[in-house]
């Protein structure tokens, strides 16, 4: 019987088990039952927009006859609440105007015509097909809409910055600083951020919703940018694709953006 | 047995203590950076990871060394390495805490983490990088562990420990493996985009994490009666200089690639490193003294007299180390991100805060290899082993 008998020792062992296994189990219970705000899909309404896959297509042409407008870039940062920070190294942005060797490094070269050497052209995130920032975001904190929209949740996301390093086209910012002493005018219709998450356009998902176009795209009084849906084959974007030459950003990398560029 | 840890020399309170206050100044920083946000470091949205994502790409390596003593010792039945193995399990320990305290004070919401765990997405690498890091923790901790308690009792370890032990083999070269893989698959990163990335993160780990391990068992050996003995140094110092090599080589062949097809955005970042771009050149003589470190410290290990003369290794070791340290936990993932995905110059350069942090991280790193080894040794002792 002797060697039976439960030693102290091994009694100390099992209950320390034993009250870790239940602290854990009482912890997953609760988390399983409590109350949860869970996340619900967008439901459009009668009224909304919608699309097999939303496209923007800009017109360069049209936005180098106005080198000094930025009206999108001002509209789209007024909406969303993208703050300005005085220091380049914490700027966020969403949508800017760059250089044509900026935005298309690989397709430009020393003979380009000095229209387009000279030409700036607006960049921002390009909702890929297959988004390597989806791929690699360790939460799903970034995520694709069936409409093609690259969504991101703010409120799930980490903040570990692979996404910035995975995208090809630079289109995507973190928050360095509590952004919200920078907002100079807050729209308080649309929510701000906190430190320590990643950002980015978002194709005005909301405003779709309501049934009105990207804030970007209502901005434009020149009517370079033209946003619709790209599998419908009778839609404005597929329309001026046709017939006008244009371009898209890195397509030798696969990611297949939904941004065309006419030059 | 961690009685073992809680009475030592003055010699030992004091660096205990001297790790724990930098620890401690390590902590009030963070405490700074949680409060005001990661924009006290240097990264910017250019240079989105720096100085915590090299430090902890580092230490997956030296982790993942460990595997160096425990593969002849238990496949090859080394019998050299038979007391080294538990430093190497230990110090493995050790690095692998640092690896995910690195990543804690990366990124932005840090109470979030368990998100990860929370939502499991098997497309992103980091999903497996949190399985294969967690689970080699846990590895060595079992492995070291019922080591040193059957030295404690003066038995061999049990049975059971054996398949945890071969396990531990392959999952030590998956972890670099894994880590290398976080850089591998990003598109238009051409510093990263190479097929040889995980060769060349395995290379340069086994060659600097055996040789931090043999500086540290000569400081084991300068305060303690511990002997790593003569044949299992010069042993550890040809899986150095193998490993070196193929480090340097895999290097060349990246240059290779980059400068005979003539591709220009496979140069640039190499270019940026080594001799700057566009006028900005601040990892320029970063660059310079890693590869000069490494090529003396390989050129030094290949001739026999050198490699075998005890009193000149650790200097070696500690050119290895400086050498592969820099070239990884500094120029690897920094200029990965030079020039940025619209081919502008952003450059980076750690602050203090975000020094001292790490600073902070790697002296609790040291603190648990003393508190670790200081046990090793007193078991030992107290064994008569030694």
């Amino acid at each position: 019987m002797g060697n039976k008998k439960i030693k102290r020792r091994n009694f100390l062992k099992a209950a320390g088990f034993a009250s870790l296994a239940g602290a854990w189990a009482a912890a997953t219970a609760g988390f399983l039952s409590g109350q949860r705000v869970k996340a619900q899909a967008v439901k459009p309404t009668p009224n909304s927009l919608v699309a097999g896959r939303w496209a923007l297509v800009i017109d360069t042409r049209i936005c180098a006859e106005h080198p000094e407008c930025r009206d999108c870039i001002e509209a789209c940062h007024k909406w969303h609440n993208v703050p300005r920070f005085p220091d380049k190294q914490h700027e966020i942005k969403w949508i800017w105007k760059t250089h044509f060797h900026n935005a298309f490094p690989y397709q430009s070269h020393e003979y380009d015509n000095e229209d387009v050497k000279k030409r700036e052209v607006i960049v921002l995130c390009n909702h890929c097909e297959h988004p390597p920032c989806v791929r690699v975001c360790p939460t799903q904190a970034t995520f694709k809409r069936e409409d093609g929209i690259v969504m991101m949740d703010m409120h799930r996301c980490i903040g570990c910055r692979f996404c910035m390093g995975a995208c090809p086209y630079g289109a995507r910012s973190f928050n360095w600083l509590d952004p919200r002493p920078y907002i100079k005018e807050p729209n308080m219709a649309y929510p701000t951020r906190m430190k320590g998450v990643v950002e980015k356009c978002i194709f005005c998902f909301d405003k779709l919703h309501e049934g009105k176009l990207p804030v970007c795209v209502r901005a434009c009084k020149y009517g370079a940018l033209t946003f619709g849906d790209l599998a419908d084959p009778h839609s404005k974007v597929n329309e001026l694709l046709r017939k006008h030459f244009n371009i898209r950003r890195k397509v030798n990398l696969g990611t297949g953006p939904s941004v065309f560029y006419i030059i | 047995m961690f009685e073992k840890a809680l009475v030592g020399s003055k010699k030992y309170y004091a660096l205990v203590f001297f790790l724990a206050s930098l620890f401690l100044i390590g902590l009030i920083c963070f405490i700074y950076q949680m409060k005001v946000g990661l924009g006290i470091t240097g990264m910017s949205r250019d240079v989105s990871w720096g100085f915590y994502i090299a430090q902890f790409t580092y230490l997956v390596g030296i982790a993942a060394s460990g595997v160096m003593v425990v593969l002849p010792y238990y496949l090859h039945n080394y019998k050299e390495y038979a007391r080294l193995v538990i430093f190497g399990e230990f110090m493995a320990i050790a690095a692998v805490i640092m690896c995910i305290l690195f990543i804690l004070v990366d990124i932005g919401q840090t109470h979030r983490v368990m998100n990860v765990a929370l939502h499991p997405t098997p497309n992103s690498v980091m999903f497996y990088d949190m399985i294969v890091l967690c689970g080699y923790l846990m590895l060595n901790i079992i492995c070291g562990w019922t080591a040193l308690s059957a030295m404690y009792k003066g038995t061999k370890y049990p049975k059971w420990v054996k398949p945890f032990i071969y396990l531990s083999i392959p999952w030590a070269f998956s972890i670099h493996t894994v880590t290398a893989f976080l850089y591998a698959g990003m598109p238009d990163r051409h510093l990263w985009l190479t097929a040889v990335m995980a060769p060349r993160f395995l290379a340069s780990a086994f060659c600097s994490g055996p040789a931090l391990l043999l500086i540290l068992l000569y400081i084991v050996k300068t305060f303690t009666k511990f002997d790593p003995g003569e044949k299992a140094i010069k042993a550890l110092a040809k899986t150095i200089t193998y490993a070196l090599i193929a480090n340097l080589f895999l290097f060349g062949c990246e240059l290779f690639t980059a400068f005979y097809s003539g591709i220009p955005a496979h140069q640039h970042s190499l270019i940026y490193l080594f001799a700057g771009l566009e006028g900005h050149n601040k990892l320029v003589p970063w660059m310079w003294t890693a590869y000069a470190c490494m090529v003396i410290a390989a050129i030094l290990l290949v001739i026999p007299q050198v490699r075998n003369n005890l009193q000149l290794l650790p200097f070696l070791c500690l050119l290895v180390v400086i050498g592969t340290w820099i070239d990884k936990g500094m120029g690897l993932v920094i200029g990965g991100f030079i020039p940025n995905p619209l081919h502008e110059i952003t450059e980076y350069m750690p602050t203090l805060p975000e020094v001292m942090i790490s600073v902070g991280i790697w002296a609790l790193g040291f603190l648990i290899v003393t508190v670790l080894y200081k046990m090793v040794i007193s078991v030992m002792e107290s064994r008569r082993l030694i």
